[in-house]
C-alpha cells in the first residue's frame, strides 16, 4: 500500500508541470497585451507609462524567462497580482474556493445517491421497459442545456412564485439567525444551482454504473453464486454490486473538472460568488494572472480529486490493499 | 442493419436526418428573412403568421431557428471532425510506435484531462476573440483525448496480429500500415465517441453563446436566440423555450444514436440485442 501511494504521488509530478506549461501557453496565445486594456481606456497614458506597466508585469522579457519566473513564484504559491484590483490572485482565488467546493461536493453526493440506483436497476433489468425509460429520462436531463433549465426554473420559482431567492448564497443580514435558520436560508439559495448541476451529471454516472454492473453480472463467480442456489437478491446486492462499485470510485475523481466547469455557468446565473464566476470575470477582463491562477488551480484541484479517488480505490480494493499490486487495467 | 432494431437508436437517427434536411433546406422553408426587422410586430407570441412568435426586433423566430440549425449542427460536425483528426493522429502514433513517444503523448492526454474543459475553452476564446470559427476550433482542440485513448488501445491490440505482420513483411511503410490497416480496423469505438462528442459540442456552443462569447450577430445559432430571450423572459417565454427545446432534442438524438452504437459494437453486449 505504501508503495502504491508513493507511486500515485510521484506519477502526478510531471502532470503538474504539464499543467503549468499548458496554462502558460494558453495565456500567451493572446495577440493583445493586458497593458493595452488599461491604457486604451485612457488616452492620456504616455508611451513611457505603458513601458513602465509592461516592466512591472515582466511582459518585456522573453517567454521562457516569463515562464521560469512565473513557475518559480508558483512553487511558493505566489500567483501574482490581479490586473483588476491589484489584490493578490491567491487571496482572490482561495476566498472563493470553499463556496464552489461546497456546491460541487453537495451536487456530487446527490448525483451518486440518485445515479447509482438508476444504473443498478438499468443493469439488472437490462433492455426492459424500465431500463429504457430511465435511460431516456437521464439523457433528457443531460441534453437540456443547464443554463436554460436554470433560467426557466429561476423564472418559475424565484420570480413568478417567489418561493426561492433570485441570487446569492445567503440572504442579507442573516448572520444573527439561529443555526437552523441559516441552514434553511442557504438551502433555499443552493437548491436550484445544485438541481441544475445534478440533472446534467446523472446520465454519465448512471450509464457508467450500468455498464460496470452489466460487466460484473456476466462474470463466472456470479454464475457460480446463482448455480449454488443463492437467492437473486443476494447475488445482485452482495456479490455483484460490491464489485461493480469498485471502478465507480475512480469516476468520483473524474467528475470534478465537469463540476468546476459547470460552476462557471451556475454561479454566473445565480450570482454566487465562487471560483467559476471569478474565473469568468477574469477572462472577460483579460486579467492574465487571475486567469492563469484560476486555470492552474482548477487543474490542481482536479489532480487532487483523482489522487484522492485513486487512494480510496487502493483502500477498497483488496488486491492493492493487501498485495500491493497494480490496479487491473480498465 | 442491426442498429435499427434498437428503437431508441432508430429514433435518434431519424431525428438527426430530419434536422439535417431542415438545416439544408432552411432558405426554402423559412417564411421570412431571419434578420428582417419589423418593429411593428415586436415580441408577438406564436400565431399563424409567426409560428414561433417574434423577438425584440420583430424578427421571425421560426425562420431564425431554421437558420440557427445550420450553425448549431455544423458546430457539432466541424468541432468533432477536428477532435477526431487530432485524436486519431496522436492516438495512432502513440499506439504504433510505443516507447517514449507513447509515454509523452499519453502524459499530454492526462494533463489535458486535468483541466476543467470549460475553463480552458473560456480562456482560449477570450484570448482569440469570439467568433464561430474559433468556437469550433477550440471545442475541437479541447476534446480529442477520448478519441486518442480509444484508437491507441485498439492499435495496441491490433498491431501484434498476423495481418499487420504480413503487411510489414511485404515492406509496407508505417504510415501505410497505420492508415490502411490499423485505423480502419480500430475505428469503431471512435464512432461512438464522435457521436457523443457532437452532442457535447452542440451543448458547449450554446453555453458559449449564452456567455456572450460564442456566435456573434448577424449569425444566429440556437444558443444566441436563447440568450436574446433571457432579458424578456417575463413577457416572451417563446424566445427561450423553443431554442432550448431544439438543443435538447438534438443532443438527445445524438446521445441515443451513440448509445445504440455502443451497445451494438460492444462484443460483450452484442449477443444480447
Amino acid at each position: 500500500m505504501k508503495r502504491y501511494l508513493l507511486k500515485q504521488l510521484l506519477a502526478r509530478i510531471p502532470l503538474l508541470i504539464g499543467i503549468t506549461l499548458i496554462s502558460f501557453m494558453v495565456i500567451h496565445l493572446a495577440p493583445g497585451k493586458p497593458t493595452q486594456l488599461q491604457t486604451e481606456m485612457n488616452p492620456k497614458v504616455s508611451y513611457e507609462a505603458i513601458q513602465r506597466l509592461e516592466k512591472l508585469y515582466g511582459l518585456d522579457q522573453p517567454l521562457y524567462v516569463q515562464y521560469w519566473r512565473w513557475l518559480s513564484r508558483l512553487v511558493r504559491f505566489d500567483f501574482g497580482i490581479s490586473f483588476q484590483d491589484n489584490r493578490l490572485v491567491l487571496d482572490k482565488i482561495v476566498e472563493r474556493i470553499p463556496i464552489t467546493l461546497f456546491l460541487s461536493f453537495l451536487s456530487l453526493i446527490i448525483v451518486f445517491l440518485v445515479a447509482l440506483p438508476i444504473g443498478v436497476i438499468s443493469a439488472v433489468r437490462h433492455n426492459s421497459l424500465l431500463d429504457k425509460t430511465l435511460t431516456v429520462l437521464v439523457f433528457i436531463g443531460f441534453a437540456a442545456p443547464g443554463f436554460w433549465v436554470a433560467l426557466l426554473l429561476m423564472q418559475l420559482f424565484s420570480v413568478k412564485l417567489g418561493w426561492l431567492p433570485v441570487s446569492g448564497i445567503r440572504s442579507f443580514g442573516t448572520e444573527h439567525f439561529s443555526l437552523m435558520e441559516q441552514v434553511v436560508d442557504v438551502g433555499k439559495h443552493v437548491v436550484l444551482p445544485v438541481f441544475v448541476a445534478t440533472s446534467g451529471s446523472l446520465a454519465g454516472i448512471s450509464r457508467y454504473m450500468r455498464g460496470s454492473m452489466l460487466n460484473v453480472i456476466r462474470q463466472d463467480y456470479i454464475r457460480t453464486a446463482r448455480a449454488k442456489g443463492l437467492p437473486e437478491g443476494l447475488v445482485i446486492y452482495k456479490h455483484a454490486l460490491r464489485n461493480a462499485l469498485l471502478p465507480i470510485v475512480t469516476i468520483l475523481g473524474l467528475s470534478l473538472p465537469g463540476l468546476l466547469g459547470g460552476a462557471v455557468i451556475s454561479e454566473t446565473i445565480f450570482g454566487i460568488p465562487g471560483l467559476g464566476r471569478l474565473f469568468f470575470e477574469g477572462v472577460m477582463a483579460r486579467d492574465y494572472p487571475l486567469v492563469m491562477g484560476g486555470l492552474v488551480m482548477g487543474a490542481v484541484l482536479t489532480l487532487l480529486g483523482n489522487l484522492l479517488a485513486d487512494v480510496a480505490y487502493g483502500l477498497v480494493d483488496p488486491r492493492i490493499r493487501i498485495l500491493g499490486e497494480e490496479r487491473p487495467a480498465g | 442493419m442491426t442498429l435499427f432494431r434498437n428503437k431508441l437508436a432508430l429514433f435518434g437517427t431519424v431525428l438527426i436526418g430530419f434536422l439535417v434536411v431542415i438545416a439544408l433546406l432552411a432558405p426554402l422553408l423559412a417564411p421570412y428573412d431571419p434578420s428582417e426587422i419589423d418593429l411593428s410586430s415586436r415580441l408577438t407570441g406564436p400565431s399563424r403568421e409567426h409560428l414561433l412568435g417574434t423577438d425584440q426586433l420583430g424578427r421571425d423566430v421560426f425562420s431564425r431557428m431554421l437558420y440557427g440549425a445550420r450553425i448549431s449542427l455544423s458546430v457539432g460536425f466541424v468541432a468533432v471532425g477536428i477532435s477526431v483528426l487530432i485524436g486519431i493522429f496522436l492516438g495512432s502514433i502513440a499506439g504504433y510506435f510505443g516507447g517514449r513517444l507513447d509515454t509523452l503523448i499519453m502524459r499530454f492526454v492526462d494533463v489535458m484531462l486535468c483541466f476543467p474543459t470549460l475553463f480552458l475553452i473560456l480562456a482560449i476564446i477570450a484570448i482569440l476573440g469570439p467568433n464561430i470559427f474559433n468556437v469550433m476550433v477550440v471545442i475541437g482542440i479541447t476534446s480529442w483525448m477520448g478519441v486518442a485513448r480509444f484508437i491507441r488501445a485498439e492499435i495496441l491490440s491490433l498491431k501484434e496480429q498476423e495481418f499487420i505482420l504480413a503487411a510489414r513483411a511485404i515492406g509496407a511503410s508505417p504510415f501505410r500500415i497505420i492508415v490502411r490497416h490499423l485505423i480502419p480496423n480500430g475505428i469503431t469505438p471512435v464512432l461512438v465517441s464522435a457521436t457523443l462528442g457532437i452532442a457535447g459540442a452542440i451543448l458547449t456552443e450554446s453555453v458559449l453563446s449564452f456567455l456572450g462569447i460564442g456566435v456573434q450577430p448577424p449569425r444566429v445559432s440556437w444558443g444566441s436566440i436563447l440568450i436574446e430571450g433571457k432579458s424578456v423572459l417575463d413577457v416572451a417565454w417563446w424566445l427561450m423555450l423553443f431554442p432550448g427545446l431544439a438543443i435538447l432534442v438534438t443532443v438527445l438524438a445524438y446521445n441515443l444514436l451513440g448509445e445504440g452504437l455502443r451497445d451494438l459494437l460492444d462484443p460483450r453486449l452484442r449477443d444480447q440485442i
